[in-house]
């Protein structure tokens, strides 16, 4: 069973997000990045297809930056077999159409049984990326599953999906790309012995032109949504601290309540 | 505690079966067997690592943050002798924020502040300077660590060490909080900081007293470039150290400090544990305190607070070192408690000093084959010819000297500003008059013959 999982780096969940000056990124100085959570849960299904079929490879694939290598370690850490680190200046402003181009690209390389990704990437949330490399690739797509089994001979799998107050299963034929939601799996923690082996596990870094793409295929020109303008949300607005002994703060307290908030 | 065996043949999952009694050859089976392994990636942790690597041993370091630096934190000053050693012209790439060419101490009581302030164009030639940077931690130990992995040291990030192994009385090795946890190498160093769990695991350290530990809480307050030059009298890169006394923090044994950054002060207080039982005040409420002094709160005014952090420092000098190694254990840093709480303030540098030297240690022994506390002794003895262990010596009574004598952070500041306010507050009064005023209230609160007993002590303890 070959399984391949693509990868999104994202900054951390905690961080503290603002507009870069130019308005149209993030300002990235001082975030830390963690590899998107529900990728990791694609990360973890795979790796437990290949534990149950007793044989296969798990191979993570992410498009991004020199540290973009932190976040795929981290997945040969948890246990998958390869990455393909794919890298090039020509990426820095693609949408999601030219993320899910050069995927498929870099897929059709690969003979996989099952792509999985996230349902959707924690930064951008546009959720787009697995169901256009499904498109461009002309296979089956099931979105946002929360359990996955395959079936007896491995040439189908059955995965659920959380839709309005039911739970859909759905059957399709392999190869399919699926993306996951939360639910579908607890991913692992790295053992010690599997970060140690992370730094011998195989990276291929491919360029544009190692997948005969070129900076033209792939640029702003080519890409199909261009970002406007990042801005911050409003700012809430502090609130009142009512001060002084507590009958006459209850007092105004009550005042404010039913004249300025008008609850009462 | 003994090591059980079956695990350390297991845990690889491919050395099971291998008899107890070859023991001696065992090591060959376990190829990620490291040479050493560090527990810390701050200062001295990397200074170590980068050192060992360096000349070739295999070194992993164990870091319980999400990245080096990501728990710790300091003042603010960083003094780079042992740095160039250890990267020569270190300048040229580290992320360090001012060179410091001006010292401020501030003697202040409830409306008063009286300085002494040193400032020198000699201290702001070229680089290094005076060897003293400002710093902000979050940014240096990410550096330094890397120069170490550059160099070859591995890191894992985001990783507990919860114990030592031992056999046979000899530590051999950690046990980390994850699957498969446990590793093996000839030398453990443990740079896990002032609450060191490690020195204590080894019983090489008893639990702390309350009065040989300060607590540090700490604003990183940001503020335009521009502000921070024309609001502190300095130029481009230039900046300033200015620590205060008495009033600043409540008359507790310990003081207040801003250091200025590039585009931020870095704004906080440090004072004895015991202190802050005994006027019953936390860091947080400590510090809102002294930023709300009238000679605080104009420094840091419209500033706007980026970070806030709190820390232990161990400051109780040169008693309070433990015994700083064991057959197969090394002690450096906050871990071996080497911070020297004099006017200095020096602690990285002594933490990046020890791990230079424990690697230093570490390398002879190996070529002699001997990891025992014999085989490692010279690392004491570097410490005892260096700077480090002569400083803390020198200073080792500055701890028990402020315990012994609170008067110096509240009764004696506030008489010494009330006399020079008495003398330049300006009257028809005639002059004379005056100063004699002055002379007599002094007098009254201290005989002549006091003050220079007091000031002697002083001297003794700080200088």
């Amino acid at each position: 069973m070959n399984i391949a999982v693509c990868i999104k780096q994202v900054p951390a969940t905690e961080s503290k997000i603002k507009p870069a000056e130019d308005g149209l990124d993030i300002d990235r100085t001082g975030l830390s990045y963690v590899v998107n959570p529900y990728d990791e849960f694609g990360v973890e299904e795979a790796l437990k297809i290949k534990e149950q079929v007793g044989e296969g490879k798990v191979t993570v694939i992410s498009i991004g930056s020199d540290k973009t290598v932190e976040a795929l370690r981290t997945c040969l850490a948890v246990g998958a077999d390869e990455a393909i680190h794919i890298k090039d200046d020509a990426l820095a402003k693609g949408d999601t159409y030219i993320t899910a181009l050069v995927l498929s690209v870099a897929l059709k390389k690969g003979d996989y049984d099952i792509i999985f990704f996230g349902r959707q990437a924690i930064d951008d949330d546009s959720g787009a990326v697995g169901i256009q490399v499904a498109e461009l690739m002309g296979l089956p797509h099931v979105a946002g599953i929360n359990k996955f089994d395959l079936n007896a001979e491995g040439r189908t799998a059955i995965a659920n999906r959380q839709i309005e107050g039911a739970s859909e299963i759905v059957e399709t034929s392999l190869p399919a790309i699926f993306t996951c939601q939360k639910e579908l799996n607890e991913p692992r923690y790295a053992s010690l012995p599997g970060i140690m082996k992370a730094r011998q596990k195989p990276m291929t870094v491919w360029s544009l032109s190692d997948l005969e793409l070129t900076a033209e295929d792939c640029g702003a020109e080519a890409a199909k949504v261009a970002i406007e303008k990042i801005t911050s949300p409003p700012v809430r607005e502090a609130g009142k601290k009512i001060e002084g002994d507590v009958p006459q703060a209850v007092a105004e307290l009550v005042r404010l309540l039913r004249e300025e908030a008008k609850v009462f | 505690m003994c090591l059980p065996y079956f695990t350390l043949y297991t845990f690889r999952g491919r050395h099971i079966g291998l008899p107890l009694q070859k023991q001696s050859s065992w090591r060959t089976y376990l190829s990620d067997k490291f040479d050493v392994i560090i527990v810390g990636a701050g200062p001295a942790g990397s200074a170590a690592a980068l050192t060992l690597a360096r000349a070739g041993l295999s070194v992993v370091v164990f870091e319980r943050g999400e990245f080096p630096g990501a728990k710790n934190m300091f003042g603010g000053v960083l003094y780079t002798t042992i740095l160039n050693r250890l990267v020569p012209n270190f300048w040229e790439d580290a992320p360090l924020e001012r060179q410091i060419v001006k010292r401020r101490f501030g003697l202040l009581s409830k409306q008063s502040e009286a300085a002494f302030e040193f400032r020198s164009e000699d201290y702001n030639t070229k680089p290094p300077y005076n060897h003293s940077f400002s710093a902000l931690r979050a940014r240096f130990d990410p550096w330094l660590a890397k120069k170490a992995e550059e160099a070859g040291a591995f890191i894992i990030p985001e990783t507990v060490v919860d114990d030592l192994l031992w056999r046979d009385g000899k530590v051999v090795g950690v046990k980390a909080r994850r699957e498969g946890g446990e590793m093996e190498a000839d030398v453990v160093i443990a740079a896990d900081g002032v609450n060191s769990f490690l020195a204590k695991k080894a019983g090489l350290r008893k639990d702390f007293k309350w009065n040989v530990l300060a607590v540090a809480a700490k604003e990183v307050i940001g503020l335009p470039r521009e502000v921070i030059e024309d609001r502190f009298g300095l130029e481009g890169d230039e900046g300033v150290a200015m620590e205060f006394f008495g009033d600043a923090v409540a008359g507790m044994v310990g003081g207040g400090f801003i250091y200025t950054n590039k585009d931020t002060l870095s704004v906080g207080v440090a004072c004895s544990i015991d202190a802050f039982i005994g006027k019953k005040i936390v860091p947080n409420d400590l510090l809102e305190r002294f930023k709300s002094h009238p000679s605080i709160r104009r420094l840091i005014r419209k500033g706007e607070t980026l970070e806030y952090s709190g820390h232990m420092i161990p400051e109780g000098g040169h008693k309070q070192v433990p015994q700083v190694l064991t057959d197969g254990l090394l002690l450096v840093g906050d871990a071996a408690h080497l911070v020297n709480a004099s006017l200095y303030h020096e602690g990285t540098n002594l933490a990046m000093a020890s791990g230079l030297f424990a690697a230093e240690a570490i390398i002879e022994a190996k070529k002699r084959g001997d990891f025992s506390k014999e085989g490692l002794g010279s690392y004491h003895k570097k410490l005892t010819d260096s700077f480090v262990f002569k400083d803390l010596s020198k200073f080792r009574e500055v701890e028990a000297w402020a315990h012994a004598n609170p008067k110096f952070f509240t009764e004696y500041p506030d008489l010494c500003l009330d006399l020079i306010k008495d003398y330049f507050t300006i009257s028809e009064k005639p002059k004379a008059l005056i100063q004699a005023e002055v002379y007599k209230k002094f007098r009254k609160k201290l005989s002549p013959l006091r003050a220079l007993v007091e000031l002697n002590k002083v001297r003794k303890a700080l200088f």
